[in-house]
């Protein structure tokens, strides 16, 4: 596991265990059989969904200076440089925010409607604020957890819930559930 | 040493090192479709009809019209718009980006070409029938790569999600209330029922309704969120000098300015230090910098209202009041006729039309004009803002 946490390519920052290539691994996307979207990650964004598909969260971070960046990107903001590896978190977080969206909305998120979407915000890098929803577990509905229980500030720790589309996504479970 | 050196030219701009947009052109006429849900023509009839009557509002023919600016968005594109109102040879042609955070800049652009000798008469225009066509986000193979890998999937389908993830955060923060989002409805409503082109021209608002209305993303319920509406409308930008022997009396383009702050991300800006401190902080620091007022000299203002959490966002970033408190300074009738700052007076987006913002630059001029529905006694000064939450836009107008 430490190895994977530095065996990355530093050009394309995308890990090189070939069981996990991201463009096979994180291709795919559009619509599961649930209706649900799946993500369709982009050149940049597929080393995550790879990570996330062995449960791990990790972020883009510049392999010069250091800093971590979101959404990932060629190079970095701060220094430049187009060398990239990818850290592993330690999944844990706070909600930054959240919304409880209703109909109209797309058939499958309807139906499950109202649901959470929250923001978290990661304890490891507090500018980086993930887009997901709090679950009761992680392949539980996106509505499974009470409004009444999601407040701002609370601690939360991801979840990796392999889509019907393939792809697998980051959740939210509350520490203190 | 630069500004004395510098000469007038007969667009009234300055030329040289000391060029400057001040004043240099005007809006010289406006124009628009009645609005509805649904409209029966084509969104390109429509914008014929739009910018025909902005030209005969101006007293300029068609064929003098050299430049055409409008959003990326647009669907109808300056050739089929030249050729169907019988322009000129058009010399400036120019689309900005970024949905409702465009539309300043159209007339910004236009104002920058025609300063700098690029054209003379240019059109800019939005027809949009977004009453009875397709709602944007249920087009989800668009909307899917980037940066909506990174939302869609979870939920967070649809604008008013995005901006209500900001909403929530901001009420936590700062103490806002669904009062407040109340009061930026109720005003937008108000000027509304005063304006008989608008949509609730005949529907009033009450508190009681506002509390009881169904969500669409809590903490945003559905009078939260702008209308949805068909209909098109232009205007025409000249020089200062030409504007003056127009029909209308003219609006100067008093300052302009564009606005995308480092490390943005569009209407999902989650991932930096200040996510509350969106476009239009960027764009008034420029659109002040260039000026000859400040926020404490603008007599009305058309602030973009796609939500109604955008207008204390707005309301601090440009300067009407300090960050944090763009919430209480809609308190005690503010934003009404007679108020701190009249806002939106024929209604906005909330309540007169949606038609990606261009309505309020209609209206700041007519308020310039003095001949609005709902008008500011002796206005002279208005600021129009495109859509705050993505890069956006914004114009000072001054009579």
């Amino acid at each position: 596991m430490t190895q994977m946490d530095t065996t990355t390519d530093t050009t394309t920052g995308a890990p090189t265990d070939t069981t996990a290539d991201p463009t096979t691994a994180a291709s795919g996307g559009g619509e599961g059989s649930d209706g649900l979207l799946a993500p369709v990650p982009d050149e940049d964004g597929a080393p995550f969904f790879a990570y996330a598909a062995r449960g791990e969260l990790r972020v883009q971070c510049c392999a010069d200076c250091g800093e971590p960046r979101f959404p990932p990107r060629p190079c970095c903001p701060h220094c430049q440089s187009f060398d990239c590896l990818w850290k592993k978190l330690s999944g844990r977080g706070r909600i930054w925010s959240y919304v409880l969206p209703h109909p109209p909305l797309l058939p499958a998120y309807a139906a499950q409607a109202p649901y959470n979407v929250v923001l978290v915000e990661l304890a490891d890098a507090p500018r980086i604020r993930l887009v997901g929803n709090l679950v009761a577990a992680r392949d539980a509905a996106l509505n499974s957890v009470p409004p009444e229980r999601i407040r701002i500030g609370a601690p939360v720790k991801a979840a990796f819930h392999a889509t019907e589309g393939g792809l697998t996504v980051v959740r939210w479970l509350l520490e203190r559930p | 040493m630069g500004a004395t050196e510098t000469t007038r030219t007969t667009a009234g701009a300055i030329a040289g090192a000391g060029a400057t947009l001040k004043d240099a052109t005007a809006i010289a006429g406006i124009g628009q479709t009645p609005f509805a849900k649904r409209l029966p023509e084509s969104e390109k009839t429509l914008a014929c009809r739009a910018i025909l009557a902005a030209l005969d509002d101006a007293g300029i023919a068609p064929s003098e019209v050299d430049a055409f600016a409008s959003y990326t968005m647009e669907e109808t594109d300056e050739v089929e718009v030249a050729k169907a109102i019988g322009a000129g040879d058009v010399t400036f042609f120019s689309k900005v980006g970024y949905g409702g955070g465009g539309s300043c800049a159209t007339v910004a652009h236009l104002a920058a070409a025609i300063a700098t000798g690029q054209a003379s008469v240019g059109v800019a225009w939005r027809s949009r029938k977004r009453g009875s066509g397709p709602r944007p986000w249920t087009n989800t193979r668009a909307q899917l790569p980037t940066p909506a890998q990174w939302t869609r999937p979870y939920g967070l389908l649809r604008p008013a999600d995005e901006i209500g993830l900001l909403a929530r955060r901001y009420m936590h923060e700062y103490g806002a209330t669904r009062d407040h989002f109340f009061n930026v409805a109720l005003a937008c409503r108000n000027r509304a029922n005063q304006n008989p082109a608008a949509i609730m021209y005949d529907r009033p608002l009450t508190r009681e309704m506002y509390m009881t209305a169904r969500w669409i993303s809590e903490p945003l319920c559905l009078f939260d969120n702008c209308l949805e509406t068909d209909g098109a409308l232009a205007c025409v930008v000249v020089s200062a000098e030409r504007a003056r022997d127009c029909r209308q009396r003219p609006v100067y383009v008093h300052s302009a300015a564009q606005g995308l702050p480092a490390q943005h991300h569009g209407m999902v800006n989650y991932w930096n230090d200040d996510p509350l401190t969106g476009p239009s902080w960027t764009a008034a620091r420029q659109l002040w910098k260039t000026a000859d007022f400040g926020p404490q000299d603008v007599d009305v203002a058309q602030i973009y209202d796609a939500f109604t959490p955008l207008i204390p966002l707005s309301l601090e970033g440009y300067g009407f009041c300090a960050r944090g408190e763009g919430a209480a300074f809609t308190e005690g009738g503010a934003l009404e006729i007679g108020g701190r700052l009249p806002l939106n007076t024929g209604g906005g987006g909330l309540s007169e039309a949606y038609v990606h913002g261009f309505n309020l630059i209609t209206e700041g001029v007519r308020q310039l004009r003095g001949t609005g529905t709902a008008q500011v006694p002796g206005a002279e000064t208005c600021l129009v803002t495109a859509g705050e939450g993505v890069p956006t836009s914004a114009l000072l107008l001054r009579s």
